[in-house]
């Protein structure tokens, strides 16, 4: 045999060693590329920053806020007058809220609630819509085109204006009213995106080698179909978890948010106190708003950047 | 054509009914039914019996939804619960205010977010680029109510640029013809009247255009960026045709094609956002209605109207862009 | 004087993050008027992105062009833009691999044809279209008049790439580039396209430059051909010496992988081993060595030049394939 194994030793380590550096980037998986690229991109590492900061305030709160959310203070009481609320003083950095309560420690508790909203509504929108669609995907025929056609009706109605609708056809409002409603939005997206993306692969070829090789329906669906479908479902999640908290929002400022005034969560007290003591005391809504904005786009960036970086078209 | 239009119209009857079934019966599965929901807990039993009987709830379900049913084909939505007018009355009269309003907002977003796509596309990576990518990524994700107060605040408190809330002026004693204000005024020769409501509108106008106009913008540029990578741009440059040529014929054309699509989808976001810019400007418009009818006790068959309403003009406007959708891409055209 | 003279031409691409890919790397060729020459190569070899730097064509940012394009006085790569512009498409046409997607597929087929006739010529509308329907007619599309009006996606394939001919030629460039003109067409249609193609360069004395990975497609049609590996020419013969008697071991593979029905080789296809990611860079010495059967050890070291050889062409090998004795 001729070729390479014909030469001298160290001409041919020289050619394995030259070989093996041009081609380290040779066979590595679509999956480990796109980490690879997300980890370059600088969107994708301000968004996680901003979410895991988000996140550790959320689950600390108890620890960094330096008093009880819900107690009122006399000495901030004191100075409340129709158009005064007090600002920064000695223990109470922001100052109060419109009923004497630290709103440094409401800002730092409403990351929790603001969390558990955004997390739930994500979550119960994702679980329904990834169900509906597999159902749909997996079974096709009349099933699928009654699903389809559900999630028609559910589109026909904007997103907000449904979770209006369905807030208010509730008898009263909760906050899981609330979070089912802006839940419920999200329901068609997650079904359509997971039957669309099943669909796709039904005719693709792992499915259909498996298929070929005896594998059962149900296995393919949930070995072969879901995992496949599911990167597309968790970059939609995380731009959901900024709709879902925008829309929560939207909502308490409408009125038609949770009743309970102990409860610090962002959108409510953007949408109730700020708007309400705008001109007395905006930081009142600033504060608020400039989290729900950051922590938005926070989602969407990492949303849009997994994206990104999952897109074939950017490869290499 | 005319077969795809006409199978569009059905599944736009279908649609209808079906989401006014589902209104229907979520209304009544509400516990102790819609008349609890009417007139409240504390209501005395005589009360609630004249009203069942009133409203027919005393009938037998499929008899209600039969009438109902009916109701809705026919137009009839029954008499509003706090003002006691027919509803078609009361939606009629917030109509226009909405429509001027949205349209005003669709104008601003298409205006200004195909040109801003399509030069930050073609500026791509440099700073306009980023800059466009960064502010509309915060219109995205800021509270528009938030936004609307924020420019009320600037533009109307400290400096008067712009009045604060309101269609018009009072006292300004412009005639009423369509509603629409700023057209009423151009019929009626009243133009201090239409440019007295233009100068109302911006600030409405542009807040509720944030939204469809950082996506507008956003899709554009993707869009002009991936048919920038076509073989047929390739093919044009090949041609040695002019810059300008190649742009106009070969790149916008091609790149408006999912904008068309996202102008649809977006008249929904308007009208949701119709519902909060309206609130914080003091609008007095659709949205206005639905905030009231919720808010002042339930006043189900207004909502039941505006539900309808918002489905069958969501529907109804991304038909049309489709049918345009057709007009520009001949593919779609043959099928 | 050479119509097309491309001297010592290098295309870097660099990109952010990542090393810069050499993917041509000192390519020279020329090409006389009314002259077909081929290049030849597996996909990666450089063969495509010559072409489009040749036609200034490559994407302004992230690459770096050095090197000469002469055509004839001119040397395109310092060309103002502008003055590009006025070139391509009337003294230098190009087709491509992909007839469907190289089409704009919102734009009236005539429309296609006439823009180049009005850039160029100087044409109305009117008169553009009137000539579009005789060029669509010289290619071979029936109903010419029908056709100008239809869109690309109401063509069957050969019928696009047909359309694209004629809108390559519709100017009587001097020269043709055509970038696997038939790759993605069915072999029946391939055939037409590539007798298409020879009778309009020889009935109007065009000159060719061929590129392609199908040897088939050289052997029909090009008077010499450059053979390209990993971004360098490797060999340069004319057409019958090419076949007849390949001096670089990697031409030598391309031929025998071809099959044959006149010769019965009586077992497998030869295939090349390994794939072009095997390569070694050239300053190490000959690129092809990994997969070479006849490397030595000389071929490992030094950056092997392109020489002269005995047939008028040239070859970068240390180790040729010998010469069969005459007999």
């Amino acid at each position: 045999m001729s070729g390479i194994e014909a030469l001298a030793d160290h001409k041919r380590r020289r050619i394995e060693e030259l070989i093996a550096r041009t081609s380290d980037t040779g066979g590595v998986s679509l999956l480990r590329d796109a980490g690879r690229r997300l980890l370059r991109n600088p969107t994708a590492i301000v968004g996680a920053i901003i979410i895991v900061l988000f996140l550790i305030i959320a689950i600390f709160a108890p620890l960094v806020a330096p008093h009880d959310p819900v107690q009122r203070f006399p000495e901030l009481i004191k100075d409340l007058t129709v158009d005064t609320i007090p600002g920064a003083t000695a223990g109470h950095p922001l100052g109060s809220d419109p009923l004497g309560r630290d709103f440094a420690s409401r800002m730092i508790f409403g990351a929790r609630q603001t969390l558990f909203v955004g997390v739930l509504a994500t979550l119960i929108g994702l679980l329904l819509g990834v169900l509906l669609g597999a159902v749909a995907g997996a079974i096709g025929g009349w099933v699928d085109v009654l699903i389809m056609r559900f999630t028609d009706v559910m589109l026909a109605l904007p997103s907000l204006l449904l979770a209006i609708t369905l807030v208010a056809l509730a008898s009263r409002s909760t906050q899981w009213t609330v979070i089912i409603a802006v839940a419920v939005v999200n329901v068609p997206i997650f079904a359509r995106l997971l039957r669309g993306s099943m669909l796709a692969q039904r005719g693709s070829d792992h499915v259909l080698a498996a298929r070929a090789l005896g594998v059962k329906q149900r296995n393919i669906v949930l070995r072969h179909m879901l995992p496949n479908s599911l990167t597309a479902v968790i970059v939609q999640a995380t731009l959901t978890f900024a709709v879902a908290i925008l829309d929560a929002a939207a909502l308490s400022f409408l009125g038609l948010g949770d009743p309970d005034i102990n409860r610090a969560e962002w959108g409510l007290m953007l949408g109730v106190d700020g708007v309400r003591y705008f001109e007395v005391r905006p930081e009142l809504a600033y504060f608020p708003a400039l989290a729900i904005i950051l922590v938005a786009l926070g989602f969407t960036l990492l949303g849009e950047s997994i994206r990104e970086a999952l897109d074939p078209k950017n490869r290499r | 054509m005319v077969r795809v239009i006409l199978r569009r119209l059905i599944q736009l009857a279908a649609t209808v009914i079906a989401l006014m079934t589902l209104v229907f019966f979520w209304l009544r599965s509400l516990p102790g039914g819609p008349v609890d929901a009417l007139l409240g807990e504390r209501a005395t039993p005589q009360t609630r019996e004249l009203l069942t009987r009133a409203l027919g709830y005393d009938q037998p379900i499929w008899v209600q939804y039969g009438r109902f049913l009916k109701n809705v084909v026919t137009g009839n939505f029954g008499n509003s619960i706090r003002t006691g007018e027919p509803v078609t009355a009361v939606i009629g009269r917030a109509f226009p205010a909405t429509a001027e309003l949205a349209v005003a907002a669709i104008i601003i977003a298409i205006g200004l977010g195909i040109p801003l796509g399509y030069l930050a596309a073609r500026h791509r990576g440099r700073l306009l680029d980023n800059a466009t990518i960064i502010v509309t990524l915060v219109g995205i994700s800021i509270p528009i109510f938030f936004l609307g107060y924020l420019l009320k605040d600037w533009l109307t408190q400290g400096i008067h640029v712009f009045p604060p809330s309101g269609r018009i002026s009072t006292g300004l004693g412009n005639t009423d013809v369509t509603g629409f204000f700023v057209l009423d005024g151009l019929l009626t020769r009243e133009f201090d009247a239409s440019a007295d409501a233009l100068w109302h509108l911006v600030l409405p106008a542009f807040t509720l255009a944030t939204i469809p106009l950082a996506i507008i913008i956003r899709i554009t540029r993707a869009s002009v960026l991936d048919v920038l990578d076509e073989d047929y741009v390739r093919t044009a440059d090949a041609k040695g045709l002019r810059d300008a040529t190649i742009r106009k014929r070969h790149v916008l054309r091609n790149a408006l094609l999912p904008v068309v699509t996202t102008i649809g989808l977006q008249t929904g976001a308007l009208l949701a956002g119709a519902v909060l810019t309206e609130k914080v400007y003091n609008w007095g418009g659709l949205g206005t209605l639905i905030t009231d009818s919720i808010s002042g006790g339930r006043d189900y068959p207004v909502l039941q109207a505006l539900i309808l309403l918002a489905a069958v003009v969501f529907i109804v406007v991304n038909l049309v862009v489709d049918l345009s959708y057709a007009i520009i891409d001949p593919r779609v055209r043959v099928q | 004087m050479p119509l097309l003279d491309v001297r010592d031409l290098s295309v870097v691409f660099q990109r952010k993050g990542a090393e810069p890919v050499r993917a041509v790397d000192g390519v020279s060729f020329t090409v006389e008027p009314g002259q077909t020459v081929g290049l030849v190569g597996e996909s990666g070899c450089g063969k495509s992105v010559t072409s489009l730097a040749i036609m200034g064509l490559l994407p302004r940012r992230g690459n770096r062009v050095t090197g000469e394009v002469r055509f004839e006085d001119t040397d395109l790569l310092t060309l103002r833009p502008s003055d590009l512009r006025d070139r391509r498409g009337r003294d230098i046409g190009m087709i491509f691999q992909d007839p469907l997607s190289s089409l704009n597929p919102v734009i009236p087929l005539g429309v296609q044809v006439a823009e180049v006739l009005e850039r160029h010529r100087g044409r109305s509308r009117q008169a553009a279209l009137r000539e579009a329907r005789g060029l669509l007619d010289a290619v071979g599309i029936p109903d010419p008049a029908r056709r100008l009006k239809e869109f690309p996606h109401q063509l069957s394939g050969g019928m696009r790439q047909r359309a694209l001919i004629a809108i390559a030629l519709a100017c009587k460039p001097r020269l043709l580039i055509a970038d696997e003109p038939t790759t993605a067409l069915d072999v029946t249609i391939q055939a037409q396209i590539l007798t298409l193609l020879k009778e309009l360069v020889d009935d109007s004395g065009t000159a060719l430059v061929m590129i392609t990975h199908d040897l088939g497609v050289v052997a029909g049609l090009c008077d010499t051909v450059n053979v390209l590996y990993a971004g360098k020419v490797v060999e340069r013969a004319g057409r019958h010496h090419l076949f007849g008697e390949p001096r670089h071991p990697y031409t030598e593979g391309l031929l025998q992988s071809v099959p044959r029905l006149d010769v019965d080789r009586g077992g497998r296809l030869h295939q090349i081993r390994g794939s072009v990611s095997d390569n070694i860079p050239w300053s190490a010495g000959c690129a092809f060595a990994p997969r070479c059967d006849r490397v030595i050890d000389d071929c490992i070291g030094d950056t092997v030049p392109l020489e002269p050889d005995s047939r008028g062409g040239a070859l970068r090998c240390t180790n040729p394939v010998p010469q069969e004795v005459p007999a």
